[in-house]
């Protein structure tokens, strides 16, 4: 288990085998990256940043990690999310969850998404063609998303 | 009582300012309270907390709703909803 915020890019495939290294236990492991698409409800998007509250964000990531090890039987996860100043195809965000099936793993990787999403301390700023800034409004969809699971429980 | 302030994304750009210390008067007992308290400090505290119930706190880097306390809080954070992921 591990959670990590930072500005540099990460590579998917050196991340999965740090996290498996040496382990015999999984059976499955999956992958979810989040990038920066160049269009974001109809308005073209040529950067974005990303602002956060330090501390309060690795605290935040570590419960929802947390919680998905309660419901699943992981064997390894890991989350890590960027923050400062992204471009178009950009990575933002890497979830990995490894279980010895792959319906925890799968089950537990959407799960980390969605709680993140509604829960960590991030927040959107992009940047249009024209260079003006706006912040990215909270999304509805989001939130029914994460209350999928409150009512699962 | 003395504690720092903390503002974030438009929250922040609204106010001026990314964090301050305050000392919270004997009546502000809950966040709601600070809002208001803090919403007729000056405009710019008005507009960032124009939109009642947008603004969401955080205690001591923990999520609250605006009915929690803030006895003892060494730090209170207030930010949009978030957008991250």
């Amino acid at each position: 288990m591990s959670v990590r915020v930072q500005s540099e890019d990460f590579e998917i495939g050196a991340e999965v085998a740090r996290l498996t290294a040496g382990r015999t236990d999984i059976g499955a492991i999956v992958t979810f990256t989040g990038t920066v698409r160049a269009d974001n409800k109809g308005s073209a998007v040529t950067g974005m940043t990303l602002e956060h509250y330090p501390g309060m964000t690795e605290q935040e990531l570590a419960r929802v990690e947390a919680e998905a090890n309660a419901r699943w039987p992981l064997q390894a996860s890991l989350i890590v999310h960027r923050v400062g100043t992204l471009k178009p195809n950009d990575n933002i965000v890497l979830v990995v969850t490894a279980s010895a099936h792959r319906e925890a793993a799968f089950d537990a990787a959407a799960f980390l998404m969605d709680y993140l999403k509604t829960r960590a301390p991030f927040w959107k700023k992009e940047v249009g063609p024209d260079g003006t800034g706006r912040w990215v409004d909270a999304c509805e969809s989001d939130e029914r998303a994460t209350e999928r699971w409150e009512n699962s429980r | 009582m003395s504690v720092k302030i903390r503002y974030f994304a438009w929250v922040r750009e609204k106010t001026g300012k990314a964090e301050e210390v305050v000392d919270l008067p004997t009546g502000v007992v809950t966040v709601a309270d600070l809002v208001a308290w803090l919403t007729q400090r000056g405009p710019e505290y008005a507009e960032a907390f124009a939109r009642p119930g947008v603004v969401r706190a955080a205690v001591d880097q923990t999520h609250v709703q605006p009915t929690a306390s803030v006895a003892g809080a060494r730090e209170i954070a207030f930010f949009p909803p978030v957008t991250g992921g």
